[in-house]
């Protein structure tokens, strides 16, 4: 991505041009969601269908009551981890698209380690966190191998993190149809159950699971170790500017494979939390695009991991909706697609705002004289 | 394997390779124009998804394939011209933008293809080759769908109009060296918005093939990155057109590899088939990444290969 690298004033650190960026990344991706709003809104009107209720049904859908809540956090919690899959590596300058793969491979992981240690009967103290780590691993893995072949080959991470998400699909397949098919799943080929015993449970006093809390610690995580410490500060400059990170003597080919490994784990993980908190088990249901809508999230945070949590949390509402709107009014499930897509377009549309619109940029450029 | 299942094997791919390369064909020559004019554009996927839905809705409604075929390459013209105008805004990154066309074409085209799911709609004729060679085996492999050709006229067109032509130069020096073009008077933007709706028509005709001929019906699972495979192909054509139409055919005839297995009955590993071309394509990309020739070849203005 690119990103905005202002110059800095001649005087020390002052207040008034990060203060005024700051607003600029909060105004600007703001108005993008008012204009899709406004533009799908035409796109209803044109169908004649009414916007109103359209918005009032994501209301209720998403935050209306009590239930629709946790069903919104509950879909939430693999937008977080897909959406800092997207974020981190973003930051070093990569465009991986291939969250879904670490996410189908990372859950595969899970449940096909679960089979040995579940039938031995391990505990589950043990074996959860085993399955837990298998699937980071595998995730890590896989969309490090993007990061590996974009800075070490020269291939294009892009398309490569997407042909990497259909041949993890693929080996999903191949196992769950063939070697690793529970002769009990009879219309839907599945991984054996990993039984309740080994499943991750909610949050006290929610129906929540524990994957959305570990998305929120693991964004904090991130978000220090992006801005705070050596090595994110390393990662934002290589994103900078490659050439500059090279002759500075900066790792920038270990730094890309980390960046892109820490990103496979987070996707990765979620698909764990979507086995062992979600299905139970593994199957074609991995194949959700939570993968891709993560690409989303992370557009509208601004790459920010903190920001990438209320953004999921968004977009989960409308994920938890999409029945409510397909029930009343009589539109498909897809949708809520049409609506990611104009906001995805209006978003990066609105990219070419920063720095150009004229009460924002007042001080900025008074600093600098 | 005996030598008559090999037969049968390799004239099944060959076949496949004819039936599945024609969606590659189209989407390829539209990125390489696109490509050659110094832009990329990745979401032809969507504009696939989006023509296999037109195609098939148009064809349901006016009873005339090639009906529907025009209007999937316009249903593609549009979000290819909406690609280019959005693209030559600064600041502005056209491989986000793609991504983001990716997902508005397949959210439209699920949007509005969910009625056609269910009624069948007239589909493209075959033009029967081999039916004087009395193998059914091969006159069936050997059926081929009229739009193939057009791809092969048009991609010697091409190639033809890049080398020869006022307007292949222009395209070609824009991709080069935007500088140079504005030198010469040339609107930089101009020549990539219509070389970006002309890509875009191209991928929405490929789509139309899919949902009209093979598989032949509209499903939200027609295609699975077949527009992005294309883009691959592309680069490991090394933008010539002529090349172009060998890669799809490779492609193609790895598709193939897993159903034509499985008609003499080696259904083991299917689905590990079914990735075939997705690692070829991964493959190929890290054999062509780097490469000299590619080096050279490359439009001078294209960030994807920088």
């Amino acid at each position: 991505m690119t990103t905005v690298v202002s110059p800095l004033p001649a005087r020390s650190i002052s207040f008034g041009p990060s203060a005024m960026r700051a607003v600029e990344a909060l105004v600007i991706p703001l108005g993008a969601l008012v204009a899709s709003a406004i533009l799908f809104s035409v796109f209803l009107l044109a169908l004649g269908k009414s916007p109103a209720t359209f918005f009032s049904l994501i209301w209720t859908g998403g935050f209306g009551s009590s239930f629709s809540i946790q069903n919104t956090l509950q879909r939430s919690a693999p937008l977080v981890l897909t959406g800092l899959a997207f974020a981190i590596p973003a930051r070093i300058g990569l465009t991986i698209i291939g969250a879904e793969g670490g996410l189908v491979l990372g859950g595969f992981s899970a449940a096909a380690v679960a089979i040995p240690l579940v039938t031995n009967g391990w505990s589950p103290v043990l074996t959860m966190p085993i399955m837990a780590l298998a699937a980071m691993a595998a995730g890590a893995v896989w969309i490090g191998l993007a990061g590996w072949l974009r800075h070490y080959r020269g291939v294009n991470e892009t398309i490569s993190s997407l042909l990497l998400t259909y041949i993890a699909i693929a080996i999903m397949n191949f196992f769950v149809e063939g070697a690793l098919r529970d002769p009990a799943s009879a219309n839907k080929p599945s991984t054996m159950p990993i039984g309740d015993a080994y499943r991750v449970g909610a949050i006290p006093g929610t129906s929540v699971h524990w994957g959305l809390a570990a998305g929120i610690l693991l964004a904090v995580l991130l978000y220090v170790l992006m801005t705070r410490t050596t090595f994110g500060f390393a990662a934002r400059m290589t994103g900078g500017n490659v050439r500059a990170a090279q002759a500075q003597g900066l790792p920038v080919g270990p730094l890309v494979v980390a960046c892109c490994a820490i990103a496979g784990a987070c996707a990765g993980l979620a698909g764990y939390f979507e086995v062992a908190a979600v299905h139970g088990q593994a199957n074609a249901s991995l194949v959700a695009g939570y993968g891709f809508t993560g690409i989303l999230v992370a557009f509208l945070a601004r790459q920010n991991p903190l920001a990438v949590v209320p953004v999921a949390i968004m977009f989960g509402a409308l994920a938890a909706s999409g029945g409510l709107i397909q029930r009343r009014m009589g539109m498909p499930d897809a949708t809520v697609l049409v609506l990611q897509g104009i906001i995805f377009v209006v978003l990066l549309v609105s990219e070419t705002f920063y720095g150009r619109i004229p009460f924002l940029q007042a001080r900025t450029t008074g600093d600098r004289t | 394997m005996s030598g008559g299942e090999l037969f049968i094997v390799l004239i099944a791919m060959l076949g496949g390779a004819i039936r599945v390369s024609t969606p590659f064909m189209f989407v390829a020559l539209g990125e390489c124009l696109t490509e050659k004019s110094g832009r990329i554009n990745l979401g032809l996927e969507g504009n696939l998804v989006l023509g296999a839905m037109v195609a098939y809705a148009g064809s349901y409604s006016t009873g005339s394939p090639w009906l529907g075929v025009l209007m999937a390459g316009c249903s593609g013209l549009v979000l290819g011209a909406m690609h280019g105008y959005i693209c030559k805004l600064p600041k502005v990154n056209d491989i986000a933008v793609g991504i983001a066309f990716m997902s508005f074409g397949t959210g439209l085209a699920f949007f509005f293809g969910k009625p056609y799911i269910q009624p069948t709609a007239p589909r493209l004729e075959a033009i029967h080759l081999a039916d004087w060679s009395g193998d059914p085996l091969v006159a069936q492999a050997l059926q081929v769908n009229p739009l193939f050709f057009v791809g092969i006229a048009l991609a010697a067109f091409m190639a033809w109009a890049f080398r020869n032509t006022r307007w292949g130069l222009i395209v070609r020096m824009t991709g080069d060296s935007a500088a140079s073009a504005k030198a010469m008077g040339v609107s930089v933007d101009l020549v990539r918005l219509l070389a970006t709706s002309a890509g875009g028509f191209l991928a929405g005709v490929g789509g139309a093939f899919l949902s009209l001929y093979y598989p032949g019906s509209w499903n939200e699972g027609l295609s699975s990155g077949q527009g992005l495979m294309a883009v691959a192909l592309v680069i490991f054509a090394r933008w010539d057109p002529i090349r172009c139409i060998f890669a799809a055919l490779l492609f193609g005839a790895a598709g193939a590899i897993g159903p034509a297995l499985q008609s003499v009955g080696i259904s083991q590993g299917y689905y590990f088939f079914n990735a075939a071309p997705y690692i070829l394509t991964l493959f190929i990309m890290i054999a062509s990444a780097r490469s000299k020739s590619a080096a050279r070849e490359v439009p001078g203005e294209l960030s994807i290969v920088k």
